[in-house]
């Protein structure tokens, strides 16, 4: 069926896509041409990337990791970074080309971004050879270890999703405290607000 | 004893009131007696007796400065840097259900993007017949539509996936904010460029630092997701979006690109960032649900809370809160003060609308006693909201995303209130 249309806006021209499509999917559409090795990835993320995610991609401080982990997901303290947790190489690429380095993004060239996931793709294991070059020839060859560690969400064929009746009285024989907020204590303070109150209710 | 959606007659209603707080009748009836006058009444105020300002000093006006308290809150630990965080809406001191602009809740990746709008391009492109470029004043052409809808981050109450810590509906809860948003149907932009057959997925992306990605199925995005440019009837403001952001009703705050720049139409989704290193919802046993879009039912108690004490003793309270689900509508919400041993069903109040906030009610006598306080969801699918445990039992305590469980506050005999967790 024909859609009603109002003839507003106008044809976007191939350069304006091309500035801003940059988008790349696992089946490595919208990869340009390029290429980078894992020696020229390291230079370049020791001077763009290691003040905040270390020089192995180990992470700094509160950054984010990007290696490490492998093994830990079903752990009690899950470590997830691009070898442990990512699906696919493309995020990867794409996303380091999109939003970083954080406070410069979009600033890498292709080759950059080749090298700097070369690199990534080194310090997890994923490739053993410091002499691995990676391109947009051999992009969809490179599967990430957790590629099959999703699932389409299925909360509807969970247990809790039917409707069901709920008790209403009687419930339970008595209930107990088990864990408190105040324990931990690492809620901000907000005087202005205990102040405001104090002078309300007086 | 179970109870499924039948109405609790007058008599048997009263009964569970009544007998969940007994002896609260003796404290009724009769109004307190003061004994000295109140200067308040008997002294002649200053805004009694000198003008105050004139209509030009405000043009545009702020809360009284008395309600000083009523902001977002920032907690300094749960992030790394204040440019990819959150801030939280004061739900505990907001009634009704919508929220004030200058008090939605933000989530940055990038930082509040300030786009001149004379120079917001939205871009359409992918696998359609005509990729499109609109300005803002073409967007402002197209047929136009009102609706109300919450918006939640996948992270809130990610903080308590293994236990009571923050202490305050604030912080657990308020990551959401729910306002009247003034747009285009993105069906409307999407039949102008033309879908072609194929196109089963929508890349929304940003404009700012983060140049934030999600993928939507088509599905979806030609159902009820707008492309909004106002809010509560005035422009976006900036950390909402301005000028322009995407509005995908019911689903997690993530997908709701801000600053929208581009959409784009393609066969597959783009398995970007925010779809598979965040917002995937990690499992006991290691994997992860991925695309778990819909918010579920839920609620929470909003006073008394921890930032909202009782300050006023036994007798006549209100226990209000918020209740919501990205599947529908809130028909009925149960409360309960001793910890869910008994339950009355809330009173439903103001309007009821898809995938809004809805707003409740429980009007009662306190006898002074603590109490265990805890509300029930239950959205217009029969889906009921869950308790922490439940949740835990199928999910673990990893997934950070989508935590609807019951939460419990403790109230002390002098009124206060904290957040805690119970068997």
């Amino acid at each position: 069926a024909q859609a009603q249309t109002y003839g507003l806006g106008r044809e976007a021209l191939p350069e304006e896509v091309a500035a801003w499509d940059i988008d790349v999917r696992p089946d490595g559409l919208g990869l340009p041409e390029g290429s980078g090795s894992v020696l020229e990835g390291e230079d370049i993320f020791l001077e763009r990337c290691a003040s905040c995610h270390g020089g192995f991609a180990e992470g700094a401080g509160r950054w984010p990791p990007l290696a490490g982990g492998q093994g830990s997901l079903s752990s009690d303290d899950p470590l997830k970074t691009i070898g442990s947790y990512w699906p696919y190489l493309s995020t990867v690429w794409d996303y380091v080309h999109r939003a970083m380095p954080f406070g410069d993004a979009q600033s890498l060239e292709p080759d950059e971004v080749y090298a700097i996931t070369a690199f990534l793709l080194y310090m997890n294991d994923v490739v053993l050879d410091d002499q691995f070059v990676l391109s947009n020839e051999n992009f969809t060859d490179i599967h990430l270890p957790n590629e099959d560690g999703f699932f389409m969400d299925d909360r509807e064929e969970s247990p809790l999703f039917p409707p069901h009746d709920v008790c209403m009285t009687n419930c339970a024989d008595s209930v107990e405290i088990v864990m408190r907020a105040n324990i931990l204590d690492v809620t901000p303070e907000d005087a202005a607000a205990r102040e405001a109150r104090a002078a309300v209710a007086a | 004893m179970t109870d499924s959606h039948q109405k609790d007659g007058p008599t048997r209603r009263s009964f569970l009131a009544g007998s969940a707080v007994a002896g609260a009748a003796a404290l009724t009836g009769t109004a307190a007696r003061a004994t000295d006058p109140d200067p308040a009444i008997t002294e002649v105020q200053p805004w009694a007796r000198y003008l105050g300002d004139g209509v030009d000093a405000r043009p545009y006006g702020h809360p009284s400065e008395y309600e000083a308290q009523v902001v977002r809150r920032n907690v300094e630990w749960l992030t790394a840097d204040t440019t990819s965080s959150v801030n939280f809406t004061p739900i505990h001191e907001l009634d009704g259900i919508i929220t004030p602009n200058g008090l939605c809740f933000e989530r940055h990746h990038g930082g509040i993007a300030e786009v001149d709008p004379a120079q917001y391009r939205l871009m359409i492109n992918g696998m359609v017949d005509r990729e499109l470029i609109f300005t803002l004043e073409d967007l402002k052409r197209f047929p136009r539509e009102n609706r109300a809808y919450f918006l939640e981050c996948a992270a809130n109450s990610g903080m308590e996936w293994r236990g009571a810590q923050l202490n305050g509906c604030q912080y657990t809860h308020g990551m959401i904010h729910n306002v009247m948003y003034t747009g285009v149907r993105l069906r409307t932009l999407l039949e102008e460029a033309g879908v072609q057959p194929a196109g089963e997925w929508l890349l929304a992306e940003g404009a700012d630092a983060s140049a934030m990605t999600r993928s939507i199925p088509m599905e979806k995005a030609l159902d009820d997701c707008m492309v909004a440019f106002k809010m509560n009837g005035e422009a976006l403001r900036p950390e909402q979006g301005y000028p322009v952001r995407l509005v995908v009703p019911g689903w997690e705050g993530n997908m709701w690109v801000k600053w929208l720049r581009r959409l784009e139409v393609g066969d597959q989704p783009w398995q970007q960032r925010e779809e598979t290193s965040k917002y995937t919802d990690l499992l006991a046993d290691g994997r992860a649900r991925r695309f778990t879009w819909e918010m579920d039912a839920k609620s929470v108690i909003t006073s008394p809370s921890p930032q909202a004490p009782i300050t006023h003793g036994p007798g006549p309270m209100v226990l209000t809160g918020l209740a919501w689900s990205g599947r529908g509508t809130i028909p009925r919400v149960d409360v309960t003060i001793d910890g869910g041993i008994n339950w009355v069903e809330a009173r439903m109040d103001g309007p009821s609308w898809d995938k809004s906030l809805h707003r409740f009610y429980y009007e009662f006598d306190w006898d002074g006693s603590p109490m265990i306080l805890q509300s029930r969801a239950h959205d217009s699918t029969g889906y009921v909201q869950p308790t922490k445990d439940a949740l835990r039992d199928v999910r673990g305590e990893n997934s950070i995303y989508h935590n609807n469980g019951i939460q419990t506050y403790a109230v002390a005999a002098d009124g206060s209130v904290e957040n805690v967790e119970i068997a």
